[in-house]
């Protein structure tokens, strides 16, 4: 075992040192299939039940590109403010691995689907942070691997190890920041702040499940030092294993602290991957690589070049949902809130919560109410993120408009999200199950789809004529006419239903 | 004449007119394999039952009226490194012996859907690396022109079945030359479709940027037949093309009129001259002559860039395998050595890897890995793609003023078994004129044009047609082999010795 | 002119996880050298203004409908593992950790 490191107080870090952060962030995709063959993509399947020749790397088997992957490449990038490329290729990365069915992954190199962009995270005092993104790209991931025997179930003492490649193709989005700079003693908290908008960024696209504990979405922090008034960065360190927001900050803290510690006793940092430990907020080496990487990149020549034209990258744009910040700076204003209580809202990760309730009809008052009082210490008690509670915006607004129809009072409002959370159905289920009767009504989404077709009309009248091209158009304003919460694809549907195609 | 002795088109006829039935021309072949094969070693796999099935399933539909296609019935031979579920795919390799996969490639469940009867697995290079079926883990395949002689490579396996009368029909593969070389030293007909022609699911890889399907046989005819079977759009080939396949039956049946009037021939200049072997050169000015004759316009075309196809070739090719067979580390299938709870899964990989590849593969591993290595990318694998591009603009330029182009198939006829083994560079150079259509994906046929009168051994004829134009290869090879068989007095390969039948 | 040395020749099979032989990589190293000297002629022709061909059919954009086909069973997907136990693949214990 390693001895646990020394590491220098957090005050004269900053005295000493400016820290440069990079963080490359691995979104796992919730398409239905993986990203170059059939198989489902489903988290917590029985081991190898869902694979196929192309995602197990069967000798003669070859991949094809999920679209609809690609299409959330470019709706992430769109959202992160990116240059969409013009024209881009898969490339193979080279290196063993038992997880990695081909020893290659199927990834990007030199040409991402899009790069150059930025994020503005908002920081817990309200002040705004700008990250600049570097780039954006698709890739798989890899299989799962049991370790067994040895002490711990972890890798390093394993007598042999079990692989399960349901995961293995699944597609990856991954989104890599350029150095971050500037943040001094808020680099910690910068690192969260920027995780944390991702995620929020992510989940209002639709894109991903991004649940952390369920690795759908990973973080790799890169930290080094420089000594205060240098311009040259020093060497990094790559932590992995970071399973929580929490775990970013910690992680990226921890580090510091420790390169702080080595570079003014005099040693050197040397460039490796570092695995954090929830337990004892610490990292530790992982194995030093006999040979140096060398991934002998070259262009995947199983799949074509991806060439997206300016018309879709358009469309796509317009079914962009209302995004985290926007809907922020708005929630502020409608709901008449101040710094403070935005603030709050947002740290107890409500905020998408109350403004999707709202969005799906309730009241701001009554959505946050629910959300901050009693569905928080449900959260608590079922020792769950509130994100994770199993109820939805949509159901919790139902919720309400039943108490304000009269249906239930207060009381039984409770036991109906009880009922809710506790897997029983639908608002209404659980109410018809206690002997009410509840007229449901979805007609929303033909309403808008007819309202943007009126408004409209000569848009209209090309699809009509067979333009099945102009629907874009119409699929935007309905997108943004329901805040981004419609299905694009069925919005789709019912546009060219409505006009005959 | 015997059953074996037929063509697949005369097979087709019969079965068709109710003169024979499946089962008994399937039966034919295994017993001519039988006698023979332990001479040639064309087969690693025979699956006598399974063919006999697939035969009486054939004639049932027959009965029924319900023929799948006009090859519905008739005998074919499979190279093995095409996947099958009911017999090994090894690819040559010890790397995986017996291993069964457990999905058909697209051609395999093609020919099964047009009822073609699969006889077996033909034997190869492994990994389809080389130019003489010597590499095979499993043994040499025998030239049926001289069993002392290499039958080509890497499809030797595909050739030595047709030349031996073992098949009228096979498959191949042709990354640099596997069909056409193979074709050429045992008189056959290879044609390398259009990259993108013909689909490569479930062929195990070698250079996926090259390595094309396509159809072998005893006719041109023959070879449009089966063309036709196993080309077309695939959805689980991204590269595969998505437009009709090129009409290659119907251009065999109007170039068998035998007038090429208004047909361009270019003959590329940097084929001929030092290396060439003199006899194989005058056999290759004779059909020239005969093209002539046929009303085509010959003349001399040059592609400068094709002098460096070959260097070109030997980077591409080994870099994509080096990452293609990186999947063969004993993790999930195939051979494992090491396994003693003592050693690493890294080294169990290394020490797997180091017994099952053979000497050529790991070769062209390690020389695939080098030109990818950092610091050597843009020396070699880099320029060797901007050759590339120069090869497919000579052809470009060359397909404007001809319709196709000819050269000699290899410079060489059958050399002896055991003659190269010793010399990589000197295996590479069989591959010397088929591997610009390889590098550019442009489509290209070997047709046998004589032997060579120095040795007695046949010679191919190689003719290369733009892009998806597959069909100027069946018209004027089809012209030519109508030509060729009047004035030589028959079908060149019924000239091939008798094999004595093994007891 | 190349030279490949013996180490580099090591270094290689390492990265291609070949367990090469002392005498593989005397083979090996004068092999390799030979063909690269043969095919370094194509540093010649190829000037910086020609663009690389990675495919030699030029199409683009191909892509596969997000719908879930039927893949291989676990038993047809283990049935030709070297090892396997729980319904997983067995494998010899990892050392390294990779990307
Ligand atoms: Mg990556
Ligand atoms: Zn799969």
């Amino acid at each position: 075992m390693t001895a646990v490191a020394e590491i220098m107080d957090y005050d004269e870090v900053l005295d000493r040192f400016d820290p440069v952060l990079g963080l490359e962030v691995h979104v796992e995709l919730s398409t239905k299939t993986k990203m170059f063959c059939g198989c489902a993509n489903e988290f917590g399947a029985e081991p190898n039940t869902q694979v196929c020749p192309v995602c197990l790397g069967l000798p003669g088997a070859l991949p094809a590109v999920n679209g609809k992957a690609v299409e959330a490449a470019i709706r992430i990038g769109l959202a992160l403010n990116c240059q969409v490329a013009e024209w881009c290729r898969f490339a193979r990365k080279n290196y063993f691995y038992p997880d990695q069915p081909k020893n290659f992954q199927t990834s990007q190199y030199d040409e991402p689907i899009v790069f150059d962009g930025h994020l503005d995270v908002v920081l817990d005092d309200g002040e705004t942070f700008r990250v600049d993104i570097e780039r954006a790209h698709m890739e798989e991931d890899t299989g799962k691997s049991l370790h067994m025997g040895g002490a711990t179930g972890r890798i390093h003492g394993a007598d042999y190890s079990l692989l399960d490649y349901n995961r293995a193709g699944v597609p990856l989005i991954e989104i890599v920041t350029k150095p971050i700079t500037g943040a001094g003693e808020r680099a910690p908290e910068v690192a969260r702040a920027y995780v944390t908008a991702l995620r929020d960024l992510l989940r209002a696209l639709n894109v991903s499940d991004v649940r952390m504990d369920q690795g759908s979405l990973r973080c790799d922090a890169n930290v080094s030092l420089m000594p205060k008034g240098a311009s040259e960065f020093g060497t990094r360190t790559e932590t992995k294993n970071v399973n929580s927001l929490r775990s970013v900050e910690r992680a990226v803290r921890y580090e510091m602290q420790r390169h702080a510690a080595v570079l003014t006793s005099g040693g050197s940092i040397v460039q490796e991957t570092r695995h954090f430990d929830e337990s004892t907020g610490s990292t530790s080496s992982g194995r030093p690589k006999e040979t140096s990487e060398d991934y002998r990149y070259f262009p995947e020549p199983d799949l074509v070049p991806i060439a997206p034209s300016r018309e879709w990258v358009e469309e796509l744009s317009q079914t962009l949902p209302e995004l985290p910040w926007e809907r922020r700076r708005r929630a502020k204003e409608d709901w008449g809130l101040s710094d403070e209580e935005l603030r709050d809202l947002v740290n107890a990760g409500a905020l998408e919560l109350i403004a999707e309730t709202v969005e799906a009809g309730a009241a701001p008052g009554d959505a946050r109410s629910w959300w901050v009082a009693y569905l928080s210490q449900q959260a608590n008690t079922r020792g769950v993120e509130l994100a994770d509670l199993a109820i939805t915006p949509k159901q919790v607004a139902r919720v309400v408009a039943l108490v304000g129809e009269g249906k239930l009072t207060n009381k039984l409002a409770r036991q109906v999200v009880d009922g809710v959370l506790d897997g029983e159905g639908e608002p209404d289920e659980v109410v018809a199950a206690r002997g009410f009767e509840v007229v449901s009504d979805d007609s929303e989404l033909q309403k808008a789809v007819d309202e943007a077709l009126a408004a409209q009309p000569d848009v209209a009248d090309k699809i009509r004529g067979g333009k099945v091209q102009a629907a874009g158009a119409v699929v935007g304003s309905v997108m943004k006419a329901t805040k981004g919460q419609a299905d694009a694809k069925r919005v789709r549907e019912l546009v060219l239903k409505a006009c005959g195609q | 004449m015997s059953l074996t002795g037929l063509t697949a088109s005369e097979l087709a006829a019969k079965l068709a007119a109710g003169e024979v039935t499946s089962v008994e021309v399937t039966q034919a072949h295994l017993d001519r394999i039988a006698a023979v094969d332990s001479l040639v070693h064309a087969f690693l796999h025979v699956d006598a039952e399974g063919a006999l099935a697939a035969a009486r399933k054939a004639d049932e539909d027959r009965a029924a009226g319900k023929a799948a296609s006009p090859l519905a019935g008739v005998p074919l031979a499979l190279k093995d490194v095409l996947t099958t579920t009911d017999m090994p795919t090894t690819v040559g390799s010890k790397m995986l012996e017996g291993w069964m996969a457990p999905y058909d490639a697209t051609v395999t469940r093609r020919l099964r859907e047009a009822g073609v009867v699969v006889l077996g697995k033909t034997n190869m290079d492994e990994f389809a690396m080389g130019s003489s079926t010597e590499n095979s883990a499993y043994g040499p395949t025998r030239n049926p022109w001289d069993t002392d002689r290499i039958p080509g490579g890497s499809g030797g396996g595909s050739s030595a079945a047709l030349a031996s009368f073992e098949a009228p029909l096979a498959i191949g593969t042709d990354t640099g030359g596997s069909i056409r070389q193979p074709g050429a030293v045992t008189g056959t007909v290879g044609v390398k479709p259009t990259y993108g022609g013909v689909s490569r699911y479930g062929l195990v890889a070698f250079s996926s940027s090259l390595d094309q399907p396509g159809p072998c046989a005893r006719t041109v005819l023959d070879a449009a037949l089966l063309h036709e079977v196993i080309a077309g759009h695939d959805p689980m080939d991204s590269t595969s093309i998505d437009q009709p396949v090129p009409q290659v039956v119907e251009a065999a049946k109007q170039g068998s009129g035998g007038d090429l009037t208004g047909v361009k021939v270019g003959v590329v200049r940097e084929f001929s001259g030092d290396g060439y072997q003199p006899g194989v050169q005058r056999a290759f000015d004779a059909a020239v002559a005969q093209l002539s004759k046929l009303g085509a316009e010959v003349v001399e075309v040059s592609c400068p860039h094709f002098d460096y196809a070959l260097g070109a070739y030997y980077l591409i090719a080994p870099s994509e395998c080096s990452s293609n067979l990186a999947r063969f580390d004993s993790m999930r299938y195939g051979l494992r050595v090491g396994d003693d709870g003592e050693h690493s899964a890294e080294q169990v990989m290394s020490l797997t890897r180091e017994e099952g590849f053979g000497p050529e593969v790991k070769r062209r591993i390690m020389l695939g890995t080098y030109a990818l290595s950092s610091g050597y990318y843009d020396a070699y694998y880099g320029q060797a793609q901007k050759v590339r591009t120069l090869i497919t603009r000579d052809f470009t330029a060359a397909f404007e003023q001809v319709d196709v182009l000819v050269s000699p198939t290899t410079p060489t006829t059958a050399f002896k078994i055991g003659e190269r083994v010793d010399d990589p560079m000197a295996m590479y150079l069989a591959d010397l004129c088929t591997i610009p259509s390889n590098l550019a994906g442009n489509a290209a046929m070997s047709i046998p044009c004589g032997l060579s009168d120095e040795d007695g051994l046949p010679v191919g004829l190689q003719i290369m047609a733009p892009a998806m134009a597959d069909d100027r290869l069946y018209r004027v090879g089809a012209a030519y082999e109508v030509a060729r068989d009047a004035e030589q007095g028959g079908p060149l390969i019924n000239r091939a010795p008798k094999l004595e039948a093994a007891v | 002119m190349s030279k490949i040395s013996r180490d580099e020749v090591a270094h290689l099979a390492g990265l291609a996880r070949l367990a090469v032989t002392e005498a593989e990589l005397d083979t090996f190293a004068g092999q390799l050298d030979q063909i690269l000297d043969a095919v370094a002629k194509v540093g010649q022709v190829a000037a910086d203004d020609i663009p690389p061909t990675s495919h030699a059919v030029p199409v683009t954009n191909v892509f596969r409908e997000d719908e879930v086909r039927p893949g291989l069973t676990r038993e047809q997907a283990l049935a030709a593992a070297p090892a396997a136990e729980e319904d997983r693949f067995r494998v010899p214990r990892i050392l390294t950790e990779e990307a």
